[in-house]
């Protein structure tokens, strides 16, 4: 199902949390909103859910306007942060809860849960309360629960942030396969960069209540719009009024044009790639990524002097620094 | 011995003396704390036992078999009865309106609830006498349309709803702070509505806060004193309740009958506390370890405003 967001405005007392916020979502989808805290993502995120009401502005979904629709009729499955588990109940009876309110026959629900605490891979929990399982264990049951009601949309809150790095990376892995056999419109919350680019088709950053760029992952780090989406997405280098990404920088034995002195603080073995840390004549500091063999190559050791080149760097235009900064590249 | 040996025996003896030090001052604690309850707890409500069947059971069960002892029971009874629904179901609906909504005047509304913790008993008895009493207008009013409220039923039963006003929004309030929106907000996305969303959601989160404020109303209807006397006006066989038939029975020196009515009093209340307690135990056993542990009788939330002014009567 199609999301279209429409001049969408929310404040919290003194706080503006979106600023006339529009954006469209196609069907079938796998979009993420990202920015740091207080970006307004999670707020957009319920708005569409129907948790929070709009201030100012239309949520559409497909051809139906459900800006004052409750959000028990919108047909969005939701994940909350914390999963929000039933306490009270077993595995089963969350996962059933959506098809029991609905008065779906009994066996139904039986079949309909059992598959899908098989596709979440916690059959075997069934029977156990939220409290016994481990945290990825209730991230799924949570995503089965939504899932139960064949939700249209599919709504997910900071999915993975409360979780260990190597269960949040199985799960980034399990959610972007569920997506591609479901094919259901899906968006999510997070403040990762890396998670972001790794699941989503297109990207939503976010910054201060307002959009800052939208785009497919490889696009925000080509062509960021301005220095928020350049600095948020990926590492960088601020030389002056230029931005350099740190595999954007050669480094020279021998002074060439273009190329500014400097002198290796520390040299990094990252695995295929090397950090190399610069500090230049005026004193800034400069982060290189190199390729393991070139490092080597040149020997580069701490002390050193070379030379660094920028072979690729972004100007941005001073007024979008700060405020807002309509998506322009 | 070796000097190996005498050093590991040197040793054991430090471990020794430090155990021995724990354990002294574990039992130091642990005898405080007995001779303290003890003293203030267990002695005299023991005693209160003691002097009843000092002359067998036959006096108890004739201070039983009176009609005054059993007309105040029944007004006792009734009077809780009454009084225990209505609070847990106005209390719930208050709970939620201060832990769930925002509205003006929402604060002080959290304030006025804990009134009744801070006024004397007898103050609160004395001031629905001046509300509902002959001489106020809707007083007048009222018994104009043939309902009696003070030196009643209805008087006796509105002092002991006052008086326990507080107890189930107290127990609950911190209850639904805990648990959040979240799970409320996960039943409206899977299609519940307000009303199952609180059936099947809220309800089984906040049960226990519930029951325990249902023990508490429960204790404290039985035992009102003060402001149940003040409205009651103490007519025989009508309008006295057990408290009061304690005091009664006391001042006309039936030292035996007003032991009774001690004993039956305490006894209600230790049945409740005693059933609550099974209750709890039976599904700690059913279930096994669950992140919602009740709160536990002795060790749950205390009322947030002193519950000091219980024994203020």
């Amino acid at each position: 199902m199609a999301i279209r967001i429409a001049g969408v405005s929310k404040r919290f007392g003194e706080f503006q949390a979106l600023h006339d916020v529009s954006l469209d979502v196609t069907d079938g989808e796998l979009t993420a909103l990202l920015g740091p805290s207080g970006s307004g993502k999670s707020t957009l995120l319920r708005i569409i859910a129907g948790l929070e009401v709009p201030d100012a502005g239309e949520i559409w979904l497909n051809e139906r306007d459900v800006t004052t629709i409750p959000p028990q009729q919108r047909g969005v499955g939701f994940v909350f942060q914390h999963y929000a588990p039933f306490k009270h109940m077993t595995v089963f009876d969350n996962v059933a809860f959506g098809l029991t309110i609905r008065k779906r026959p009994k066996d139904e629900i039986q079949r309909k849960v059992r598959d899908l605490l098989k596709l979440v891979q916690i059959d075997q929990f069934a029977d156990r309360y939220p409290a016994q399982l481990s945290g990825g264990q209730r991230q799924r049951m949570a995503l089965a629960r939504a899932l139960a009601v064949e939700p249209e949309v599919l709504l997910l809150d900071e999915p993975f942030g409360a979780l260990d790095a190597r269960v949040r990376k199985e799960l980034r892995a399990w959610l972007r396969r569920l997506h591609d056999e479901t094919h259901v419109t899906t968006v999510f919350v997070t403040h990762d960069q890396e998670e972001a680019m790794d699941v989503a088709d297109r990207i939503v950053v976010m910054d201060h209540g307002r959009i800052e760029q939208v785009g497919p992952p490889r696009e925000l780090y080509e062509r960021p719009a301005n220095e928020f989406v350049m600095s948020f997405i990926g590492p960088v280098n601020r030389l002056g009024q230029t931005w350099v990404r740190p595999h954007d920088i050669d480094i020279l034995l021998e002074p060439t044009d273009n190329a500014t002195e400097a002198m290796i603080d520390r040299v990094v073995y990252l695995g295929f790639e090397v950090r190399v840390e610069l500090t230049r004549t005026d004193g800034s500091q400069v982060s290189v990524q190199v390729p393991r063999g070139e490092a080597e190559q040149l020997e580069l050791k701490a002390g050193q002097i070379v030379y660094a080149r920028a072979s690729r760097e972004r100007v941005f235009e001073a007024a979008s620094s700060v405020g807002p900064a309509a998506p322009a590249a | 011995m070796t000097a190996a040996s005498s050093a590991a025996a040197s040793g054991a003896q430090a471990v020794a003396t430090n155990g021995r030090q724990a354990r002294v001052a574990r039992l130091t604690v642990r005898g405080i704390v007995l001779v303290y309850l003890g003293l203030l707890l267990v002695l005299p409500v023991a005693m209160v036992f003691v002097r009843a069947f000092e002359g067998g059971i036959g006096p108890v069960l004739q201070a039983i078999s009176r009609p005054a002892f059993q007309s105040a029971f029944m007004l006792t009874v009734t009077i809780t009865a009454i009084t225990v629904p209505v609070c847990t179901f106005f209390g719930v609906i208050t709970a939620l309106a201060i832990a769930r909504r925002r509205f003006p005047g929402r604060s002080i509304l959290n304030s006025l609830v804990d009134l009744p913790f801070a006024l004397s008993p007898v103050v609160i008895g004395l001031s629905l006498f001046l509300v509902y009493g002959s001489n106020s207008p809707i007083g007048e009013f009222l018994a104009n349309n043939g309902i009696t409220v003070i030196f009643a039923l209805p008087g006796m039963v509105l002092a002991t709803i006052f008086v326990c006003l507080p107890f189930v929004i107290r127990e609950v309030v911190p209850v639904l702070r805990e648990i959040g929106t979240d799970q409320e907000e996960a039943a409206y996305t899977l299609g519940a509505g307000s009303i199952r969303t609180f059936m099947r959601v809220t309800l089984p989160a906040i049960r226990w806060g519930i029951l325990y404020g249902v023990i508490l109303t429960v204790a404290r209807s039985l035992g009102e004193f003060g402001a149940v006397a003040i409205v009651s006006g103490k007519i025989s066989g009508k309008t006295i309740t057990l408290t009061t038939h304690v005091q009664e029975r006391y001042e006309a020196f039936d030292i035996v009958g007003a032991y009774t009515a001690s004993i039956v009093l305490a006894t209600m209340a230790l049945l409740v506390l005693f059933g609550m307690q099974l209750y709890q135990s039976g599904r700690l056993s059913r279930k096994g370890s669950s992140e919602e542990e009740p709160q536990g009788l002795l060790l749950g939330p205390v009322p947030a405003a002193g519950t000091n002014s219980q024994g203020g009567a």
